[in-house]
């Protein structure tokens, strides 16, 4: 499963809080993927990964160009 | 002890600027009345003029442990920065390499984004470590492959972090490599380390005046200036000298180097109490090295919390300091350093000890940071 979160125009830390808010809502081993335009989401995103122990699965690029960076679920 | 009308009481941010020195003060007022003349001229004036330049030139170079003629002053820390690091690469030749960290302040960038169009410099960063430490075997690595002439800046300690970087063991990774140093952050403080052909400092970031940067080159490096010469008493620099402010700047360099024993162990004691006591807050993150650092520094990162908004509140409750959080840029891009260490770039703050800063100031700011973060966390629903 995938939980599609769209965070175009939103500027940080919101893109973060909305992954915070949206991880109690999937299942361990589910992913969570973060289309943010801020540039600051992608070290955010990965720091977050690390504080929280969730994993960090990469980014790939939306049909509009915006970056999207996938997380998983660990705990 | 401060009085309570202190007009600094608060002020947390002397990485950006220290207060005057108050040696500063009575070396610039007093200069003031007589070092206005042109010091090349040959009257009673200018040589009043001349004294004071030469007075200054020789207090920097004993205070810095260099030599008198190693010493120019320019107009800014960032004017000795550009001339520090191109006048490397200009006299290296057209098409070499400029190697940096990935944590350099900005001054070293945007010379590198000149260099390249300009000198057809190639220019490579190299990465850092979490604790924003440059990685000596990726620099060994960028020596082994790139070809042709090389130049390497590194800067002495971090200005928005703290962390003291390995200049001397990096000068013995490219041995034969000039290296530019950025030591703006960190020159008065702590001794220069060993290793650089060409030093930068500022010294408005001592407690002297703003307007005033110090270039050093050593004898022999292959530093040629960069820019359009002018005729002046030191042919490293331009325009006219703003003599008063380079003996204030000398006088508290002088000041702060004498005190620095004393001054360094109780910032660091003060810096260590904050770093542990922040990191009781939930999901706040200290960056930078726990002890190989600034005495004066420490930067935290709280999560989910607005950069701007936090620094806006405590400057409401009387603090002031930095951020290097992307909306408290003018750029809107979060800082280049925090994102190069890989730690998170919102909700951040950096604090930085003024030489009179007092521990109850400290810890009137730690007892009110706790509820600061909470509120700014409840208000975005968490």
């Amino acid at each position: 499963m995938r939980l599609d979160l769209d965070c175009r125009g939103l500027r940080c830390p919101a893109p973060i809080i909305a992954l915070a808010k949206a991880l109690p809502g999937v299942a361990v081993g589910d992913e969570i993927a973060v289309a943010a335009t801020d540039v600051a989401a992608r070290a955010d995103t990965q720091a977050w990964c690390r504080m929280r122990g969730q994993e960090y699965l990469g980014e790939e690029t939306a049909e509009d160009g915006t970056p999207v960076y996938r997380v998983r679920r660990l705990s | 002890m401060r009085l309570p009308s202190d007009p600094h009481a608060g002020y947390l941010d002397a990485a950006s600027a220290e207060p005057l020195h108050p040696a500063a003060r009575e070396a610039l007022l007093a200069a003031l009345d007589h070092g206005w003349a042109d010091p090349r001229r040959l009257h009673g004036e200018a040589r009043n003029a001349r004294l004071i330049l030469d007075n200054a030139r020789e207090a920097t170079a004993a205070a810095l442990g260099v030599r008198r003629e190693e010493v120019s002053f320019t107009s800014s820390g960032t004017d000795a920065v550009h001339r520090g690091v191109l006048g490397l690469l200009g006299a290296r030749r057209r098409g070499s390499t400029l190697l940096h960290s990935a944590v350099e302040h900005s001054s070293v960038l945007h010379a590198a984004d000149w260099a390249t169009g300009v000198l057809d410099t190639r220019v490579a960063s190299i990465p850092v470590d979490r604790s924003g430490r440059v990685a000596l075997d990726e620099l060994g690595g960028a020596l082994r492959a790139g070809s042709g002439l090389h130049a390497l800046a590194l800067q002495s300690a971090n200005h928005e972090v703290g962390t003291l970087q390995p200049v001397e063991a990096a000068a013995e990774v490219a041995p034969g490599v000039p290296l530019f140093m950025d030591a703006c952050a960190s020159m008065g403080r702590l001794p220069l380390p060993h290793g650089w052909s060409v030093a930068a400092g500022s010294a408005h970031k001592w407690g002297g005046p703003a307007g005033v940067g110090v270039l050093l080159v050593r004898k022999g490096s292959p530093w040629r200036n960069p820019y359009p010469v002018d005729d002046r008493v030191d042919e490293r620099g331009s325009g006219f000298e703003n003599i008063p402010a380079t003996l204030a700047a000398a006088a508290a360099l002088q000041a702060v180097v004498a005190d620095r024993t004393e001054t360094n162990k109780r910032q660091h004691a003060l810096v260590a109490r904050v770093r542990e006591a922040v990191t009781v807050i939930p999901d706040v993150e200290v960056v930078g090295s726990p002890d190989d650092r600034l005495p004066h520094l420490v930067t935290f990162s709280c999560l989910y919390v607005d950069g701007e908004a936090l620094v806006t509140r405590l400057a409401e409750k009387g603090f002031g300091v930095a951020s290097g959080s992307a909306c408290t840029a003018s750029t809107l891009a979060p800082s280049h350093v925090l994102e190069a260490m890989g730690v998170l770039t919102h909700g951040n703050v950096r604090l930085s000890l003024t030489t009179t800063t007092t521990e109850d100031e400290v810890d009137r700011f730690l007892a009110l940071l706790p509820g600061v973060v909470r509120d700014l966390r409840a208000e975005v629903g968490l």
